[in-house]
């Protein structure tokens, strides 16, 4: 880790101060991706903007058919949230698959969809969920929000605060773990509204979190499992690397597919 | 048995030090002035070096030297030896290139020292590293084990054809005219994946240096600080041996990895006196992925020839060994002498052949890993045997039966003796606890739910206890394997024993002391166990290949017979009776046929006191040493069976049960001993399902960080049965075997025979992965489609 300037704003409004006058600098959440990289040498950031001191970062809300949660909110606490359990229970089981307790107690809502880890996992539950990306600037829909990986639509210094879920019908989120590293390999988010059916993929596309649409309308016409049949995966997106080639991430793709519509259909 | 005594499941009086976080690790000795070494490592897998300039690195900040090979060249110090040496069939000796702890003109795999920075903070040497400039002329480099022969591409100029050594064992003609009456032949190709180590703590090392003295001490994570010693006085010549102190204290695992004489400590001591001060490297993961020696890395073609009857003509194997871009410390004996002498199993072979070349590649050295050339073994002999049981139409467990070696001692075509055994007793235990007769119906059941339930033996043995110095002598190791102890009582009656093996998860502090308690009657609070210090404890062989119990502490029990008969002595003199009436019974030296007797904590004292004795007739004092050298390797032998259920849809693998019956022999703590099995199998299982270090062809090590290389975690395991057979081994006192590689050994194929039988068919190599499973299952079902 090289030396760096590091400072612990309290407010939104000082720390977003802080980064338009500070040279090269980076927000720090969690710290868990930012801080390896760090010691890796890989990343060199002069000042480091730690978030962890600012309060309206935080806090869960439920507000009629939307839960709001704070970007500095743990993975722990959205798991665990009562609020979120009760109203989007894919999303509290979603974080609760995040790594490990380590990271679930360190790693922030905001850091990781900030991050758009290709495998991380958020990035398909605001998708598929039709989230809106709070900032300290403006609003950003998940569909414009993701924009390849680690690429998104967040401008220099600009500073996530919270993001909105509305809440579906019916969701669930089918995991398979890269056994290694526990992140997705292949991570499908289903997820059904008022007005159709969202699929959102993350760990598969070589482009990062993606919607497929024909399941969308497959499954819009009718919610269940078979409706499935016969869509196959295009592999000339998908990844591959020593853990899955393109052929086997399709083909999960479409296993966990099936195994998020079974789940989600089966909740009331 | 007494509370403390063999067999009991005493807790490990260690624990509460490491529970507590208050172990001492390397890492955690800090000495006055200490610098920090930083090694510049080399980022091509083969690359000649044209020039390096140090020159802008010595001006930076906190830098105290920069050092590279030629300055340990102009200080005429050695390169890292190959202490065992192989020669190949037609008498040759091995090809060894150069092994220099920092390079001289080539570097040869991704993570080979370039050069070491030594600086007042880490962070200061890293910054320095980085401004070395070296001028690489990159080579094309050779990765793949079976390629390495052919590759145009030549790691060392003394090994044409990249080949150390085409070395055999056994019987060829014999093997030949087996295989010529056999009525059918089963064959096989296997690869015995590369694994990295990864103990829990790194590697590290500081070295010290006493103008005042001319001593040196080097702390280092070592299972064998004695060895390191020698290594580094006589070989590689960084101090006399007399002057240098070698200290290993706690150390969190080593599997292995930790018995060689690396780089990194040689350059740390020989630094510490250039520098004058004492100099500390500790690696993080990221060096121990790239630098610590991997494990096993066979590429095997194997076959069997059977009679009508389906018994076992003969076996021949040809393996190519991938040593890596160094001959690490005992790499050459790994698939050597600890590989091809186990290919006879628990069976009855008339006839066997064996072939191994070694190669060198662009890659990390490969040496001794948990069980060392054993599992290799073990994986060639039971993956064989099922595939033939199962092309013979015969049960696994019966086939296996039929053709159990049932009469001891036998000696086997390849080297061994096996003294004594029950293997058909294991497998009896091992199918009652798997409920072997109830697999079909569960079988069934799982299909009905679409997953695919497979069972897999591993009816392994290995040999433990290395090794009658002689013998490994006569076969090319440089050193001789015996152990040594001595046992200090005090005058309060209680006692320090030194011993050479050393622990490193082993609980040696427990169990060696449950020995000591039993023998002397004493409670083992009343014991220390002192190991890791050549200060302290006069000479000893180290801790590797489950030597510790039956060579180890077999030089204990003889250290303890002299303490009691000289106890004897001083007893008969306090008691005014004669020696020969002495008996020492229960912790007390009492006259036969009388009632009195006196505690041997008295007669501690009485020996230290010398009130009741002249100096003519004995000397005073408590304290005796022994040298144990073993008669024979010991043969912990046992029956593992795996069960487990496929998902076709994913390929994921679900362990159901597992079963693990073990001959041990003697067992001391039936705890430690259950650990010992567990965490074998958690490794071998990692192997078979999960481990696998992976180079891409430039050389690069794509797998080297936890987020790649899959380790085996709780949730990858179930609950184990475990079982125990006896059969006390003849050939030391205490009649132990050995037990701490027995689950790394079995494991791999008792997995992936469970795999191939969930499967249908044998194409499956490890580690099974989830991807390479779903790819297998896909082709089991063809087939089926088909019809
Ligand atoms: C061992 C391990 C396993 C993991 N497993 C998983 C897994 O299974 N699934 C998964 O999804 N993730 C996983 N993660 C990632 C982890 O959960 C975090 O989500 C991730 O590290 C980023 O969150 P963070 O709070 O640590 O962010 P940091 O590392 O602090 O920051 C990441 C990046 O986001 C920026 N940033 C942070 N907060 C904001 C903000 N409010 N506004 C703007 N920019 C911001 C930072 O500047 C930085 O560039 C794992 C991490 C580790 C170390």
């Amino acid at each position: 880790m090289y030396a760096f300037e590091y400072h612990h704003p309290t407010s939104v409004e000082q720390a977003a101060d802080l980064a338009t006058r500070s040279e090269d600098a980076k927000f720090l959440a969690g710290g868990h991706t930012l801080l390896p990289t760090m010691k890796l040498r890989l990343a060199a950031p002069a000042n480091l903007i730690d978030l962890g001191q600012i309060a309206e970062l935080r806090g869960i809300q439920r507000s009629g058919d939307a839960i709001t949660i704070g970007a500095m909110m743990k993975h722990a606490e959205v798991a665990s949230s009562a609020d979120v359990r009760a109203a989007i229970p894919a999303l509290a089981e979603l974080a609760e698959l995040i790594g490990d307790p380590h990271v679930r107690n360190r790693g922030t809502i905001g850091g990781s969809i900030a991050n758009n880890d290709p495998s991380a996992d958020y990035p398909a539950a605001c998708l598929a969920l039709n989230a809106t990306i709070v900032t300290d600037k403006r609003k950003i829909t998940a569909d414009d929000f993701f924009q390849g990986i680690f690429t998104t639509a967040l401008d220099e210094g600009e500073i996530i605060t919270r993001i909105s879920f509305p809440v579906p019908a019916q969701a669930a989120y089918a995991k398979f773990r890269n056994p290694a590293s526990r992140y997705a390999l292949v991570g499908v988010f289903v997820a059904r509204h008022a007005d159709g059916v969202r699929v959102a993929v993350t760990g598969a596309g070589s482009n990062g979190v993606f919607r497929l649409p024909e399941m969308e309308e497959a499954l819009s016409r009718n919610f269940a499992a078979e409706a499935l049949d016969g869509i196959a995966v295009p592999e000339d997106e998908m990844n591959s690397d020593i853990h899955a080639d393109a052929a086997y991430r399709a083909h999960l793709v479409g296993v966990m597919a099936r195994r998020a519509v079974q789940a989600a259909a089966a909740r009331s | 048995m007494t509370a403390t005594g063999i067999g009991a499941p005493v807790r490990r009086k260690e624990d509460q030090r490491f529970v507590t976080g208050q172990g001492r690790y390397v890492d955690d000795f800090n000495r006055p002035g200490q610098a920090y070494a930083y090694f510049l490592r080399s980022p091509y897998a083969h690359a000649r070096i044209r020039s390096i300039d140090t020159g802008p690195a010595t001006i930076m900040p906190g830098v105290v030297a920069v050092f590279t090979g030629d300055d340990l060249a102009a200080d005429k110090i050695g390169g890292l030896i190959c202490g065992w040496m192989i020669h190949s069939k037609d008498g040759s000796p091995m090809k060894a290139g150069p092994h220099p702890a920092l390079a001289q003109g080539k570097v040869r795999y991704v993570g080979d020292h370039v050069a070491v920075v030594i600086a007042e903070t880490l962070a200061q040497a890293k910054d320095a590293a980085e401004a070395i400039v070296v001028d690489y002329e990159v080579l094309p480099a050779v990765v793949d084990t079976a390629e390495a022969a052919k590759a145009p591409v030549q790691v060392h100029d003394v090994s044409p054809d990249n080949t150390v050594f085409n070395w055999h064992l056994g019987n060829k003609d014999e093997t030949e005219a087996a295989f010529a009456r056999a009525k059918h032949v089963t064959k096989i190709d296997l690869v015995n994946n590369r694994l990295v180590p990864n103990p829990i703590e790194p590697r590290a090392a500081v070295g010290e240096y006493d103008p005042g003295t001319d001593n040196y001490t080097l702390y280092t994570t070592s299972q064998n600080p004695h060895v390191a010693r020698l290594v580094l006085s006589a070989f590689i010549g960084v101090a006399p041996e007399h002057k240098l102190r070698v200290i290993a204290p706690d150390v969190g695992g080593g599997f292995g990895s930790k018995i060689f004489i690396y780089a990194e400590e040689t350059v740390c001591v020989w630094a510490a006196k250039k520098v004058k001060r004492p100099v500390k490297w500790t690696s993080d993961r990221t060096e121990a992925f790239l630098s610590d020696a991997h494990g096993r890395d066979h590429v095997t073609h194997a076959e069997m020839a059977t009679d009508e009857n389906g018994k076992i003509l003969g076996l021949r194997v040809h393996t190519t060994a991938n040593l890596g871009a160094y001959l690490s410390t005992f790499s050459s004996s790994v698939p050597t002498y600890l590989y091809a002498p186990l290919l006879s199993g628990q069976y009855d072979i008339p006839a066997i052949y064996c072939e191994v070349d070694a190669v060198y590649t662009n890659t990390a050295p490969v040496d001794a890993y948990r069980g060392a050339g054993r599992p290799e073994a073990t994986y060639v002999v039971e993956r064989l045997v099922e595939k033939t049981a199962r092309e013979l139409g015969q049960d696994p467990a019966e086939f296996r039966r039929k053709n159990y070696i049932t009469q001891f001692p036998h000696a086997t075509p390849v080297i061994m003796t096996y003294d004594t055994g029950d293997y058909a007793a294991s497998l009896d235990k091992a199918l009652e606890i798997a409920d072997y007769k109830n697999f079909q119906q569960r079988k069934q059941e799982s299909a009905r739910r679409g997953k695919l339930r497979g069972i897999g033996f591993s009816s392994y043995i290995e040999a433990c206890g290395i090794a009658p110095s002689q013998a490994v002598g006569s076969l090319g190791a440089g050193v001789g394997l015996w152990e040594s102890a001595e046992v200090r009582v005090n005058p309060t009656g209680s006692v320090e024993v030194l011993t050479g093996s050393h622990s490193h998860g082993q609980g040696h502090e427990t169990t060696f002391a449950q020995l000591v308690s039993d023998r002397l009657g004493i409670p083992i609070d009343q014991v220390s166990i002192v190991h890791g210090d050549t200060d302290k404890v006069q000479f000893g062989m180290g801790t590797y290949g489950s030597r510790s119990g039956a060579v180890g502490m077999s030089a204990i029990a003889k250290a303890l017979d002299k303490v009691i008969a000289k106890g004897r002595k001083v007893a008969a003199h306090v008691l005014e009776a004669s020696e020969g009436d002495i008996e020492f019974k229960d912790g007390k030296f009492g006259v036969a046929g009388t009632d009195r007797a006196l505690g041997f904590g008295e007669v501690a004292l009485q020996a230290y006191i010398a009130h009741k004795f002249s100096g003519q007739d004995l000397e005073p004092g408590l304290k005796e040493g022994a040298f144990y050298d073993p008669t024979n390797f010991t043969f912990p032998a046992g029956v593992h069976i795996c069960e487990l259920e496929i998902d076709p849809d994913t390929g994921v693998t679900k362990i159901e049960r597992w079963t693990a019956v073990d001959d041990f022999g003697v067992i001391i703590n039936p705890m430690i001993v259950e650990g010992q099995v567990h965490g074998g199998i958690a490794q071998g299982v990692g192997q078979a399902l999960l481990e696998g270090a992976v180079y891409d062809q430039s050389g690069q090590l794509v797998t080297a960080s936890f987020n790649d290389y899959c380790m085996p975690r709780a949730i990858d395991l179930p609950s184990f049965q475990v079982g125990m057979t006896v059969t006390p081994c003849p050939s030391n006192p205490l009649g132990i075997k050995g037990c701490g590689e027995a689950g790394a050994i079995a494991a791999p194929p008792a997995v992936i025979n469970a795999i191939t039988d969930a499967l249908g068919h044998e194409d499956i190599a490890m580690p099974a992965t989830p991807q390479a499973v779903w790819r297998a299952a896909q082709k089991a079902r063809m087939p089926v489609a088909a019809e």
